[in-house]
């Protein structure tokens, strides 16, 4: 490439980038630069340039990073991508937001530079099969990961970090993924696609609820009896939508849900409406409350242990109550895809007609998966409900179906390891930055549309056949 | 061929109307164990609309359907819902545009097929969720039932394999394979031979000998490809605008004047088309 050419290109993408930060200049200035602060006197407009200028300048360095990995200059990219979040970190800023954001904008074109580094190198043969070694080692690498997962979770608790905070967090996360992992076999595994998932942890919640209030029932009575309630829910749901496939199976669900929402709302003789349902018992041990001052006649946990009373004791058992009932759940759903109603599942997905042409009935599939689908969904419910103590209609809307929705569509439809990964992604870590309040939310958006955009299929798209002739990687 | 054997299928005065549009007009044939039973005739002649109604995807407006197994047990396919067709009478099919499990491996599409037997080994799955042994063979035998079909096919090297990765002539017979791995009586295969090169069709109609000689099972045919129906049916069926316009071994088809005219058209053009059969 002669000098003049180059000198060409350099100023060509800086005329780029500058065009990109006028705009953003544009648009920021008002949208930024500008803020109406209430004071004492009435409403005052603040100017904020020092977060414009900032803003403009960042956005002037990430797409002149992006020019840099299209022309195959990713190395400089990265490095520069890296600086910047380094950087972001060490400088004061004049805004913490602009921090985060610098921070992410500056790691998310390193990543973007590093894949371009990484796939830039097109040499078919060596590194070519190492790749392809590298990916089936990886998805081999699954259940290693998996055992993993399960070991960190499992000693969670005993960890010096583990504060009250991040175990209710855990807590909440996991019931998530079981959420996930139910709604999975409706949606993963079936392709029936549900809106309306919420409904059942509704009714898993307010049947512990209602039958702990009205009959003094504990939590482990009414577990088998939410999740019994629930799958009778799913195949009340089930009946009527037999037919209906995609768009409008889709719409029937939304309405299912809110229906029950409603329900649980307006019924307010049973439910107490709005008001909701207090006072809801926690988990016991053996009949072991974590209460600190138990009543007549029974012995709390800290006392038949001879521990001194905290708080703990309860929101480890409860996380650990929780994680029990989720590795089961986790079992008998990776047990069930290799069995022949899972693989009808899986066959119903991908096309309905030539299952009834191999004599699978439609009705009883559909009817399973909606049943089974909702019975974790019941479960969860019931969890959710013993970590509350409170429930109302409130917690039953249709972002929640639509969240779960999200962590199975990003894990990766019918993949169990990619609901745990996007559970985490999106319950915990918008918890774990709640001091960033309103850009949370944004963070979220970004990191859903992020994930649509780099992987398709959802974060682990690869499915494993639920069984092989020849063993693995003997194939081609 | 013998005139004695009882039909398997009996399709008496089948009419399908959608609307005013009549589909298939008063068609009465049979078919019988152990032959390969053509239907041919030009583009909407209506020989799919016939598959459908057997198979069960519509109720046909009049007729009976009857299919008698080979074990003695009748069954008047009008009266039954797709998968019980599938499932009871043993009647499998194969459609026009490949419908297999595209996702699924191979093998798991061959599993699949097999979901009845599997579903009453393992007491509705519960058997297999405890991981019983009465299970675990029955899937070893459905394993084995798939290898073989794997076998015929040649598809074995391939069998763990997304089925939706396969070329398209590997399509066609992966379900051939996934039909005959429902054990049917009767096997309806859509245009198996659409889309395939000589060399796979000549294939395929080794195959379709080799399941008539070895199953002894029916096979009902559509086909467009000359080669596959001249070459190895015993009996052709012709349809033209719903009604049937021949039937015959292919040596009386193949003279038949009625069916010259429909494949050929009629030099005098007269306004007969429209007349009912």
């Amino acid at each position: 490439m002669s000098g003049a050419a180059a000198r060409r290109r350099l100023a060509a993408a800086f005329g780029e980038a500058g065009v990109t930060a006028l705009v953003a200049a544009a648009l920021l200035g008002p949208l930024v630069g500008l803020h109406a602060a209430s004071q004492a006197t009435g409403l005052v407009i603040q100017t904020r340039w020092a977060v414009v200028a900032v803003s403009v300048a960042l956005v002037f360095a990430g797409r002149l990073a992006l020019i840099a990995v299209r022309e195959r200059l990713s190395a400089p990219a990265l490095a520069g991508g890296l600086a910047v979040a380094a950087g972001a970190v060490a400088l004061p800023m004049p805004d913490r937001a602009l921090t985060v954001i610098a921070v992410a904008g500056g790691l998310v074109v390193a990543l973007h530079a590093a894949v371009s580094l990484l796939r830039g190198r097109k040499t078919p043969g060596a590194v070519g099969l190492a790749r392809a070694g590298l990916r089936s080692a990886s998805h081999r690498a699954v259940p290693w990961i998996g055992v993993a997962v399960v070991a960190a979770a499992l000693v969670l608790p005993l960890a010096p970090f583990a504060d009250r905070r991040l175990l209710d967090l855990a807590t909440l996360v996991v019931t998530y993924i079981m959420l996930g992992w139910g709604l999975n076999i409706v949606v993963g595994l079936a392709g029936l696609l549900d809106l309306g998932y919420v409904a059942f942890y509704a009714v898993g919640a307010y049947s512990f609820a209602l039958l702990a209030h009205n009959f003094g029932l504990g939590f482990w009575e009414c577990l088998p009896a939410a999740g019994a309630l629930a799958a009778m829910f799913g195949m009340v749901l089930g009946f009527p939508v037999l037919r209906l496939r995609g768009d409008y199976l889709a719409i029937v669900t939304l309405g299912f849900g809110e229906m029950i929402r409603i329900v649980l709302t307006n019924w307010v003789d049973v439910t107490k409406g709005p008001n909701g349902i207090s006072g809801i018992p926690r988990p016991t041990l053996f009949g072991l409350p974590f209460t600190a001052s138990p009543p007549e006649g029974t012995v709390a946990f800290h006392q038949f242990f001879d521990l001194p009373y905290t708080s703990m004791h309860r929101v480890t058992f409860l996380y650990y109550v929780v994680l029990g009932l989720a590795l089961i759940a986790n079992l008998f759903i990776l047990r069930i895809r290799r069995l022949p109603i899972g693989r009808a599942w899986e066959a119903l997905r991908e096309d309905e007609i030539a299952c009834r042409s191999l004599g699978i009935n439609p009705t009883n599939v559909k009817l399973s998966a909606f049943s089974l689908g909702a019975m974790f969904g019941g479960f969860a419910g019931a969890v959710f409900a013993a970590r509350q103590s409170f429930i109302s209609p409130e917690s039953f809307t249709f972002i929640e179906s639509a969240i779960i929705l999200a962590i199975v569509v990003l894990g990766g439809m019918g993949s169990q390891m990619g609901v745990v990964a996007a559970a985490v992604l999106l319950i915990g870590v918008p918890e774990w930055f709640r001091e960033l309040q309103e850009y949370r939310m944004l963070a979220f958006g970004g990191a859903m549309v992020m994930i649509m955009v780099w992987r398709p299929g959802g974060l682990l798209a690869h499915r494993e056949p639920t069984l092989r002739l020849h063993g693995r990687g003997d194939g081609a | 061929m013998s005139a004695a054997a009882p039909p398997l299928l009996t399709v008496e005065h089948l009419t399908m109307r959608f609307g005013g549009l009549v589909a298939v007009d008063d068609l009465s044939f049979a078919a019988a164990p152990g032959e390969i039973t053509a239907i041919i005739g030009p583009n909407g002649a209506g020989k799919t609309t016939v598959f459908n109604c057997l198979t069960g995807f519509y109720p046909p407006t009049v007729g009976r359907l009857t299919l008698a197994r080979p074990d003695g047990r009748r069954f008047l396919l009008e009266r039954m819902e797709g998968h019980a067709i599938a499932r009871e009478a043993g009647l499998a099919r194969t459609f026009q545009n490949v419908r297999l499990f595209p996702r699924m491996s191979v093998l798991e599409n061959l599993i699949v097929a097999q979901h009845t037997v599997l579903m009453h080994a393992s007491a509705f799955s519960l058997a297999g969720l405890l991981g019983l042994r009465r299970y675990r063979e029955a899937e070893q035998s459905a394993v084995d039932l798939a290898r073989e079909w794997l076998g015929r096919v040649r598809l074995t090297a391939r069998a763990d394999e997304e089925a939706g990765n396969l070329a398209y002539g590997d399509q066609r017979r992966l379900e051939i394979a996934r039909a005959m791995c429902t054990r049917p009586v009767l096997l309806c295969l859509d245009e198996p031979a659409a889309g395939l090169n000589p060399r796979e069709s000549a294939a395929l109609n080794e195959l379709l000998l080799a399941i008539r000689e070895r199953e002894r099972i029916g096979i009902l045919l559509i086909e467009h490809d000359m080669s596959v129906v001249m070459g190895i049916s015993d009996r052709i069926v012709v349809l033209d605008y719903g009604c049937k316009i021949a039937d015959g071994t292919p040596s009386q088809v193949r003279g038949d004047a009625a069916v010259i005219r429909a494949y050929l058209g009629d030099d005098e053009d007269d306004a007969a088309e429209g007349a009912s059969c």
